[in-house]
């Protein structure tokens, strides 16, 4: 069985119809990148799969193990294993990055019928995941994201995935707003947790990140739909030859 | 159609209020005169409504509509009921001072465990005591003609005056305690703190209802004075009966170089109105006075602060947060005077309300009136709802809907409540709004 399963997406925002049946089959141990130009729909792939509020799904499906992802709450799917990385991180003031981490893992867990961490097993568990993505003890103190530069909250996302251990990683723009330092950083965390058991959805508008992260396949999103799929050197040719020559196809 | 104009009865003070409690009332010679006086002005001017200025948002005529009578004095079943809800409340390790009903009672007061160096009398025991001259002053503010002080100094039963030495350092909170015991009645209590120059206290106030108490009055009042160099800590913790009202002030005087720090939790009643009158009276003090009020159903809950900076060189800072659900009602009237000698002041309000539902309402009215020119004054003031992206954001992490509206409301809270220094009565604050937070859900 597939891990993901998406057939047929229709999507609305508002009156406007942005996913114009959309289909993708991801499995367990894949890495797939989905590229494409601004306003292909990319992200709001991302925010369907997640939950966020705001979407109609017109049409079409998705599966998740084999049960309707659009069936659950945006808590449920993160229980069942859907984990999303933020293009943009929100910063929360007042909660902090461990109060954060150890409610939102403890609710997962509870979610899922297993028992809860105690505190002193919470912190060793997130001690032994910042250490190994080199986050300081410091920026856990402090409010979620709150004053954390751009690669710090995309250290942060990688720490959560970690943390959290998904079967699904949707990673929506990671590479926007960081250097080539932290963008390193970041793909490196990334890919430590990749596994035959898990499976990532990279995407991305430029090919950079896929040096970084190398997907198994690369889709091209135009228009709400994807248009073409092939290996890792699709990416390669995108880059060389640009998004225009998809553009024509999905009008 | 005939149209016969009547008088809305809600607008006068009932006659007999003074009248039937005039018997309990202690003091005599000039005592009985004030009392007088200030409920001839009461009777005059009446409950204050939204035409008065300061009471636009809070109009009590249509909201308290009238003054329940005087609360009987509590007996033996009242005292034990007393002693039950005592039983139940959060802050433990302090000097307790209860008033029941708006009596002081000591068998549920910890007198003897009070601090060396405090001296600790009732309002009533001075007010009786002929041979003191002095002792209508204990009635009288000339910080404030408001009308609902005038009433408190007219009917006032009972209160507790303590008196703190200089340099001395208290080991454990002073905490007086009210405990509503009777339904459709009211407590009239005043308390008045001396706190000597270099001396260190922490006073907690608590307000709360035995059970099947419902629908009673609290009209209280507090004054303190704040020697030099003195640092006060002061928390307000008023749960009162859902169906309960509270019409509490604090005037509070700051001599030079003190430090006065005030955190004030309003939890329970229908209708509450807190308003704290806080004067710079010497150069080089520090006021922080913050608050939160969770409000829901139908409640209404008003904090009213004015602040005058009358000398210079004084800092103030205050944060206000609503968290405002249901239908509930909340007023923020924040009013800072700067006046002319008060040069080199800084004061900083910050207010905010969270509303939770589309019904909910909030008023938030900050004043600065400033009349000398070498100062920093800065207000700000927000009302909105919580944040979808940062909701949505928890979500995807796998928190419930309640339970990520509940962490983030919290945090709004939050920064107000860290301002309150002691520990354990921080832990109480927040403990009483994560209790609030899960009757919610």
């Amino acid at each position: 069985m597939a891990l993901l399963e998406v057939k047929d997406l229709h999507v609305r925002v508002e009156e406007r119809e942005i996913l114009h049946g959309l289909s993708l089959t991801v499995n367990a141990g894949e890495v797939h990148a989905i590229m494409g130009p601004n306003g292909s729909g990319k992200s709001t792939l991302s925010h369907v799969i997640a939950g966020k509020p705001g979407y109609e799904v017109t049409s079409g499906e998705i599966l998740f193990k084999g049960e309707d992802l659009l069936e659950m709450e945006p808590d449920e799917r993160a229980a069942k294993g859907v984990f999303l990385a933020f293009q943009y991180p929100v910063e929360i003031p007042g909660v902090a990055t461990m109060t954060f981490l150890r409610t939102a893992l403890n609710a997962q867990r509870k979610a899922r019928g297993e028992p809860e961490y105690s505190t002193p097993e919470f912190l060793k568990k997130v001690r032994e995941v910042a250490a190994s993505l080199n986050v300081p003890q410091d920026m856990l103190k402090r409010g979620v994201n709150v004053g954390f530069s751009g690669g710090e909250k995309k250290r942060n996302e990688v720490l959560q995935m970690a943390l959290f251990e998904p079967s699904l990683c949707i990673l929506d723009e990671m590479d926007s707003g960081l250097d080539i330092d932290a963008l390193r950083i970041a793909a490196d965390g990334v890919n430590a947790l990749r596994s035959s058991e898990r499976a990532m959805v990279v995407i991305t508008h430029y090919q950079r990140l896929l040096n970084y992260i190398v997907p198994d396949f690369v889709h091209v999103m135009s228009a709400g739909r994807v248009v073409k799929s092939g290996g890792k050197e699709l990416a390669l040719q995108l880059e060389e030859s640009g998004y225009a020559q998809f553009e024509d196809k999905a009008a | 159609m005939d149209v016969a104009l009547v008088k809305p009865t809600t607008a006068r003070a009932p006659d007999d209020l003074f009248a039937a409690a005039r018997s309990r009332l202690p003091g005599s010679g000039p005592v009985s005169a004030l009392r007088e006086a200030a409920y001839a002005e009461f009777a005059e001017r009446g409950l204050p409504h939204r035409r008065i200025e300061e009471w636009k948002y809070t109009d009590l005529r249509m909201l308290l509509r009238t003054v329940a009578p005087l609360a009987a004095a509590p007996d033996e079943a009242a005292i034990s009921r007393a002693a039950e809800a005592l039983a139940r409340l959060d802050v433990t390790g302090t000097c307790k001072l209860v008033l029941v009903d708006g009596v002081f009672v000591p068998q549920l007061s910890d007198l003897a465990a009070r601090d060396g160096g405090v001296d600790i009398r009732t309002l009533r025991e001075l007010l009786d005591d002929a041979g003191n001259a002095t002792r209508a002053d204990l009635l009288r503010t000339n910080a404030t003609s408001d009308v609902m002080v005038s009433l408190n100094a007219a009917m006032a039963t009972d209160g507790v005056v303590i008196g703190i030495g200089d340099n001395v350092t208290l080991s454990k909170p002073l905490h007086i305690v009210h405990v509503a015991t009777r339904a459709e009645a009211s407590a009239f209590t005043r308390s008045l703190l001396r706190i000597g120059k270099g001396a260190r206290a922490t006073v907690v106030e608590s307000s709360i209802a035995a059970d099947g108490a419902d629908s009673y009055q609290v009209h209280d009042a507090v004054v303190i004075w704040a020697g030099e160099g003195a640092e006060v800590d002061h928390v307000r913790l008023v749960e009162d009966a859902p169906a309960a009202a509270s019409i509490a002030t604090a005037v509070v005087t700051l001599g030079a170089s003190t430090r006065f720090n005030s955190f004030s939790l309003t939890i329970g009643s229908a209708l509450s109105r807190y308003q704290a009158f806080i004067r710079f009276g010497g150069e080089n003090a520090t006021a922080s006075i913050n608050g939160v009020n969770l409000l829901k159903g139908s409640q209404h809950g008003d904090t009213t602060l004015v602040l005058d900076h009358m000398v210079p060189h004084c800092q103030s800072t205050e944060v206000f947060r609503a968290v405002v659900d249901d239908r509930a009602h909340s007023v923020f009237q924040g009013r800072i005077n700067v006046h002319p000698d008060a040069q080199k002041t800084d004061a900083r309000m910050m207010t905010r309300a969270l509303l939770l539902s589309d019904d909910a309402e909030a008023d938030n009215k900050p004043e600065l009136e400033i009349f000398a020119d070498d100062v920093q004054c800065g207000h700000g003031a927000t009302t909105g709802a919580l944040d979808e992206s940062l909701l949505f954001y928890l979500r995807a992490r796998g928190l419930p809907e309640k339970e990520a509206e509940a962490l983030l409301i919290q945090a709004f809270v939050g920064e107000a409540m860290e301002a309150i220094a002691d520990e354990t009565l921080r832990d109480v604050a927040i403990t009483a709004a994560r209790r609030w937070l899960e009757a919610r859900s």
